[in-house]
């Protein structure tokens, strides 16, 4: 390397850096002082940052940084902030009855708001993020209820759930007529019929509504009475409306039959705080479907 | 212009002379005159207005604030005097904005770069911290003379620096404080701010302003205007050759001479430029330029050297105007020996008075005409309908309501669209159940969750048009918003 100090350019009178290309030198002009120290300002800058903050990954954690900082904490005492803040209304939340919250308009917001994100946490899976059900699993939107649909009865429907094993949750199934020999196949497939004739839809031919109605009769009615207008007492739902849990196809209407039906509700007192489920309530009832 | 150039040509000054050439600091001159009567009357007005704006008052009733000009950020509305705007009126500024930008192109059709040189806040601000500086230090002369002085600092001398930089600080602090005002009721502010009570937030914005107006209007200065603003570089795009810019009529002012030789050289009969370089017009600018060497980007048409020469041209018993707001054009038609010709209007300038005033009544006919009561719908996604167990289907949907009035109000709603469908609000119990009535608070929006039912029969089984009307049962008031009714 040639000492490119001593290469003046004519014209500028500046030293060249020695590269020559085609005849063209290229002038020696050095970067500034100044953005020079701030290069290496910056470099020191995130040597200090390596050691004050949390940096490296290691195999099970990270480096903690001198502080022990972490943004996760930072999130937890944000969130008792909230809390904090929140608490009077929640406080309100939890004192006023049912009704009450409905009628005022800032409860019923507060309710409303606090009540989705919940559901959207712990109900959504099931029940769908906008409570649309699904095969099995109830649509919250419309005005049929299995276990009713006051608020009181859809607040005791999330408190205890149904099936759920707590001690007041909502009890009785669908028994499994044919696999436990109750009735004969024929006879699930006439009683299958039956069900479709009480909500109009069509039936197979050589159905006998006679055979139909004593099947119906002896085995059915204990628990969807005797028009097939179910009991929300027991969970029966109503066979007579337009509302299918399952289906209303004589295929599906067999099924369920003969293997019976026991969909799980779970319990979420004691999961969720009081005024929580009170919340969500308001919520479900809101949807559109509440009595 | 692709000259070659020979390298043997340069002279030094070329090969050495860095690109950075090192700030000539200005000292302006007084002056009395025209226009600078008029750049006085300006600042008065301009700087009346921002500072003392925010202690007007104007009565909007109970509960709601009472200061004329109010930007309420926590609550997100906009007063001013008798208009109240929403954040879904934002346009409104868009507006605003498109006229106040048409008309800078307007004005700098009209007279070059008008607007810094009366109007623009740095020159504003700059122009009364000169005039502080000349009050305590002394004119041109004597300013120059204590800079360049080398002899130690006396006690009269540190004093008058000291003092020149306190009121500096204290017209920069009140300019802080000012904007702050903007923001909050002004008297309960103040006295905030003097009890050491008010949010930090204030303080912070404080401090911003009065560093930013002490440094730009007491260090930066004309600096600002010629490296930092962009509109210098913009306005040059704008302009045309009609525009009347502060010009150096050559065409008269050549040959100079002093007042002497002139006066000799004219006894005998012979041709004399009026100009008799006295340098006036060089001390009083404010940007430190000769406008002798013609239009530069420097110039901020503020007019003072036109005071300054006229000035002059009246003691010497010349004709005023030497300098003055003119165009090239002119020059030529006078060389020529016709008579100058001033074309405001012209193509350029009634094109963009055009779009002011089409902007600008646009703005203030929607502006009058505007709702003070409105409605937005928006359908449920999740599920957008459902079946009910007697097989009818039910559409929900969010209403919101927006009462921008100053009183509460009590509507009704009514739905159309789907045959024998009825509506519900949830949570409402109206003794009306087939049109629910609401009341919404003044100056407040209500959600609410409202829901559409209809059989099946005699409905079409795809998307069908609803219309929500909205009506002041009092006033008679009425809003509607359309949205669509669909089956599973």
């Amino acid at each position: 390397m040639t000492d490119h100090h001593s290469d003046i350019d004519s014209v500028t009178g500046k030293s060249t850096t020695g590269h020559e290309w085609d005849g063209i030198k290229e002038l020696n002009t050095p970067l500034p002082r100044w953005w020079v120290i701030t290069f290496y300002l910056t470099i020191v800058w995130a040597i200090a940052y390596w050691v004050v903050y949390p940096a490296w990954p290691l195999i099970s954690s990270n480096t903690t940084g001198m502080f022990g900082y972490s943004s996760r904490a930072d999130v937890a005492v944000e969130l008792a902030n909230l809390d904090k803040i929140r608490g009077d209304k929640m406080v309100a939340l939890g004192a006023a009855s049912l009704a009450d919250i409905e009628k005022d308009p800032a409860l019923l917001a507060l309710a409303r708001a606090k009540g989705k994100t919940v559901f959207g946490d712990n109900c959504a899976p099931c029940h769908g993020s906008g409570g649309a059900g699904a095969k099995g699993f109830p649509n919250l939107n419309d005005d049929d209820w299995l276990w009713g649909g006051t608020l009181d009865q859809i607040m005791q429907t999330i408190q205890f759930g149904a099936r759920s094993g707590h001690a007041k949750a909502h009890e009785g199934q669908m028994l499994a007529f044919g696999k436990d020999g109750v009735l004969k196949g024929d006879e699930i497939v006439t009683a299958a019929n039956y069900v479709r004739s009480l909500s109009g839809l069509s039936t197979r031919n050589g159905f006998d509504p006679a055979k139909g109605q004593k099947i119906f009769a002896e085995n059915c009615v204990a628990c969807h009475g005797d028009g097939g207008k179910g009991n929300q007492e027991m969970g029966a739902p109503d066979l007579t409306d337009k509302i299918w849990l399952y289906g209303s196809d004589e295929a599906t209407l067999i099924e369920t039959i003969s293997q019976g039906r026991a969909g799980v509700m779970p319990a979420w007192e004691g999961r969720l705080d009081p005024a929580t489920i009170k919340a969500m309530a308001v919520y479900v009832h809101s949807l559109g479907g509440g009595k | 212009m692709n000259k070659t150039v020979n390298p043997n040509d340069l002279t030094l000054e070329d090969d050495n002379g860095p690109l950075y050439a090192a700030r000539k600091k200005v000292y302006p001159q007084s002056i009395s005159g025209t226009f600078r009567r008029i750049k006085w009357g300006l600042m008065a007005f301009c700087l009346g207005v921002y500072y003392f704006l925010p202690f007007v008052r104007w009565n909007r009733g109970l509960g709601a604030p009472s200061q004329a000009v109010l930007i309420d950020l926590p609550n997100s509305r906009f007063y001013f005097f008798f208009i109240e705007l929403w954040p879904q009126e934002v346009y409104y500024f868009t507006g605003l904005l498109i006229v106040a930008a048409v008309a800078l192109f307007l004005m700098n059709s009209v007279g070059g770069r008008i607007w810094c040189g009366y109007l623009c806040p740095q020159t504003v601000w700059t122009d009364l911290f000169y005039a502080v500086e000349r009050l305590i230090e002394g004119d041109r002369r004597e300013r120059m003379k204590k800079d360049k002085s080398s002899d130690p600092m006396r006690l009269e001398r540190i004093s008058e620096i000291v003092l020149k930089h306190s009121i500096w600080l204290l017209i920069a602090w009140w300019t802080g404080g000012a904007w702050v005002l903007y923001f909050n009721d002004a008297p309960t502010l103040v006295k905030e701010l003097v009890t050491f009570q008010a949010p930090m937030i204030a303080y912070i914005w404080i401090g911003i302003l009065t560093a930013t107006t002490y440094v730009l209007a007491g260090f930066m200065r004309e600096q600002v205007c010629t490296y930092m603003c962009p509109w210098p570089r913009i306005q040059a795009a704008l302009t045309d050759e009609w525009a009347l810019n502060v010009t150096y009529r050559y065409d008269r002012g050549e040959k100079r001479t002093s007042v002497k030789k002139a006066a000799e050289l004219r006894a005998l009969g012979q041709q004399v430029g009026d100009c008799v370089d006295c340098y006036q017009c060089v001390a009083v600018c404010p940007t430190g330029i000769d406008i002798r060497n013609g239009p530069q980007l420097e110039c901020i048409q503020c007019g003072l050297c036109i005071d300054a020469c006229d000035n002059v041209m009246t003691k010497i018993g010349r004709p005023k105007r030497l300098i003055g707001y003119d165009n090239d054009i002119n020059i030529q038609r006078r060389q020529d020996g016709k008579a100058p010709v001033y074309k405001i209007v012209r193509a350029r300038t009634v094109v963009y008075s055009a779009i002011i005033a089409a902007i600008g009544g646009f703005m203030i006919y929607t502006l009058a005409t505007r709702s003070l009561l409105d409605v937005n719908v928006l359908h449920d996604r999740n599920p957008v309908a459902v079946r009910l167990s007697d097989g009818s289907i039910r559409n929900a949907y969010t209403v919101r309501l927006l009462n921008k009035s100053g009183y509460d109000r009590v509507v009704a709603i009514d739905a159309n669209g789907p045959a024998n469908l009825t509506i519900h609000v949830v949570g409402v119990d109206s003794v009306t159940p087939d049109r629910p009535m609401i009341v919404i608070p003044r100056d407040s929006t209500s959600e609410l969750r409202l829901l559409v039912t209809a059989p099946a029969e005699g409905n079409p089984e795809k998307s069908i048009p609803v219309r929500f009307h909205v009506t002041d049962i009092g006033l008679g008031e009425a809003a509607s918003a359309t949205d669509n009714f669909v089956s599973p």
